[in-house]
């Protein structure tokens, strides 16, 4: 009785209400349904606009103003959250995919490989992320996709260590010994069980990085290399109010505070997951 | 050989091991880079030609003279190890559009940045420091408001900050010019946008550690000697929050690039991330990779003083291992 009673008050005290984690899963919520269905927000259109009306301040007509070619920058706000999302997690994914790749090689393909690619990655790891993806940028020109990789490709490193490291790890565990014991090949070894348990910690982090992508190709687009005006893309939004500060912040105000929430967000439940995944209470 | 190896690995020379293990892998890191940007070069064929003659048009005469000057008509290898040579020498070569030697180049913008980088740092590490000390192991609504306001910095794109610092406090209330880097007013904003995110993550970390340290047995000891709380956090408990400080360092140096970069766009300052914004979109790619090269040599410099600083903050590393 005493026993049950203290174990409640323990979990009561160890997992306080999380306001800020319910905001931030809500908000997050709101604009992946944006992203599915940005009809559900606004029936306007992300394209065209009033050329009368250009530069409103936000009002009654457009809650956040309407922008240099009359569109309203809500609906162009509602509408970029796609794009946005899908650039994040496209060079996300591509880091993790690169990242996961090379881990493994370096973890079970011998010390060779393991030396040549991780002084690979100690070489990449030493410059800095947005110097690299100018680089990418540089020779495959600007552009939507190009970002994408350029922003991919430079944050692959910090994927392929932990994947090692890992990597290392599982190997030496009984199962995969089992495994191998059992005669199946070493590919099948590789993707059936070591693969699986590299995957968790991989993708708790992956979720943190999914903000820190989507921060790094709008950074990129913002100085003109990303996705080009044109479309509602948060950072290209934000590009194209630049010109306009001094006489309408709304114009690139909003699509900034669009990307600030969404990346707070993302890092709050992202690092409530990581806790949860370090068995820590929430 | 022997001897060698002997004085090599013996606790005596541990300090200049370190430091010459260092400068061996830098220079790799250096090489590697090199070799990035030549490959990345040449990876598409005809660039460097079409970096070289820009959006003008030319006769197919003059462009193989050009072809001819800079050499792109030899072998890749050729090439590779001319670049190699050149670059073991210290001279970064041409740029393709402003017609003058990249080291010079990259020398008339460096003081511009470095300055607002050196703002920007000790603006960050006085405020992380402040933070961390009044903070760290205090009541739970202080720990709660301020790693909140610690999230928000982390998570804050720096452009966005940038912008409405910018909106608010130069167009809106025209207390800092919108732009330039004339005086110490036009250095304000861009230092305080490119802190941010380093002072939040800074405060995180530190204010972590020092709550570990706060636990430690010897901070009761001095508790119990009758020192002020004050002089327990500064005195005690600070030093062996560095250290985890310290690693953060290289992650910083990253952080603090792409921020001068963008920064430096915002504010229409003159300095090396403009100078690299406009060679990316000009395809001046000496520039680009001179821009790396400097970027990936302080790097190094940075990481050797933190290997001493390691020394200076804990005298237990000093000893023999």
């Amino acid at each position: 009785m005493t026993a049950a009673v203290t174990a409640g008050a323990v979990r009561a005290r160890r997992a306080p209400a999380r306001p800020g984690l319910w905001a931030a899963a809500l908000f997050l919520g709101l604009v992946v349904l944006a992203a599915l269905a940005p009809g559900l927000f606004t029936d306007g259109s992300a394209v065209d606009g009033d050329p009368a009306a250009a530069l409103t301040p936000p009002g009654a007509d457009h809650v956040f103003g309407t922008d240099a070619n009359g569109r309203d920058v809500f609906t162009r706000i509602v509408h970029g959250a796609r794009p946005s999302l899908l650039v994040g997690l496209g060079a996300t994914a591509l880091a993790v995919a690169g990242g996961t790749v090379l881990g493994l090689v370096a973890a079970l393909g011998g010390r060779w490989l393991d030396e040549l690619v991780m002084r690979l990655v100690d070489v990449v790891l030493s410059l800095p992320s947005l110097l690299l993806a100018l680089v990418v940028l540089v020779v495959a020109g600007p552009g939507t996709l190009n970002s994408v990789c350029a922003v991919g490709v430079a944050a692959v490193p910090v994927y392929a260590r932990l994947v090692r490291v890992r990597a290392m790890v599982v190997r030496g565990s009984g199962y995969v010994e089992a495994a191998t014991a059992l005669g199946l090949p070493r590919a099948v070894v590789v993707v059936r069980h070591v693969l699986p348990n590299v995957l968790a910690p991989l993708l708790v982090l992956a979720t943190i990085e999914v903000g820190t992508a989507l921060v790094a190709v709008a950074s990129l687009g913002f100085l003109g290399f990303g996705p080009q005006p044109p479309a509602p893309e948060w950072g290209a939004m934000l590009a194209a109010g630049r010109d306009y500060t001094a006489v309408a912040w709304w114009v690139a105000v909003f699509p900034g505070l669009a990307i600030t929430l969404t990346v707070l967000s993302i890092t709050v439940v992202g690092r409530a997951l990581r806790r949860r995944g370090e068995g820590r209470d929430v | 050989m022997k001897t060698l190896w002997r004085h090599w690995t013996s606790p005596r020379f541990r300090v200049p091991r370190a430091v010459l293990v260092r400068l061996g892998t830098s220079l790799l890191v250096l090489w590697g880079a090199v070799t990035v940007a030549f490959a990345a070069l040449h990876l598409t064929p005809g660039s460097v030609e079409q970096a070289l003659v820009g959006p003008n048009t030319i006769t197919p005469q003059a462009r193989a003279e050009l072809v001819t000057e800079y050499g792109l008509d030899e072998p890749l290898p050729v090439q590779y190890g001319r670049l190699v040579g050149r670059m073991a020498r210290g001279d970064l070569g041409e740029s393709y559009q402003l017609h003058q030697p990249v080291a010079e180049a990259l020398g008339s913008q460096l003081g511009p940045s470095l300055q607002l980088a050196g703002a920007a740092m000790a603006l960050a590490v006085a405020a992380s420091l402040t933070l961390a000390l009044l903070t760290a192991g205090r009541g739970r609504l202080v720990r709660g408001l301020s790693s909140g306001i610690e999230l928000v910095g982390v998570s804050i794109p720096t452009f966005w900050t940038a912008i409405v610092l910018l909106t608010v406090l130069s167009f809106q209330r025209g207390w800092f010019p919108a732009a330039g880097a004339d005086g110490v007013t036009a250095l304000v904003l861009p230092a305080v946008a490119v802190a941010v995110p380093l002072t939040a993550l800074l405060t995180q970390l530190l204010r972590d550690s020092l709550e570990l340290a706060l636990d430690e047995p010897f901070v009761l000891t001095a508790r119990a000697r009758g020192l002020s709380d004050l002089a327990v956090r500064l005195r005690h408990a600070l030093r062996h929050a560095l250290l985890p400080a310290l690693t953060l360092a290289g992650w910083m140096f990253g952080a603090l690039v792409g921020a001068l970069v963008v920064v430096e766009e915002i504010f229409a300052r003159p300095g090396l991330g403009r100078l690299v914004l406009t060679a990316v979109e000009g395809k001046d790619l000496p520039v680009v990779m001179g821009a790396v090269l400097v970027t990936a040599a302080l790097y190094v410099a940075v990481n050797i003083v933190l290997d001493l600083l390691y020394l200076v903050v804990d005298p237990r590393l000093r000893g023999a291992r």
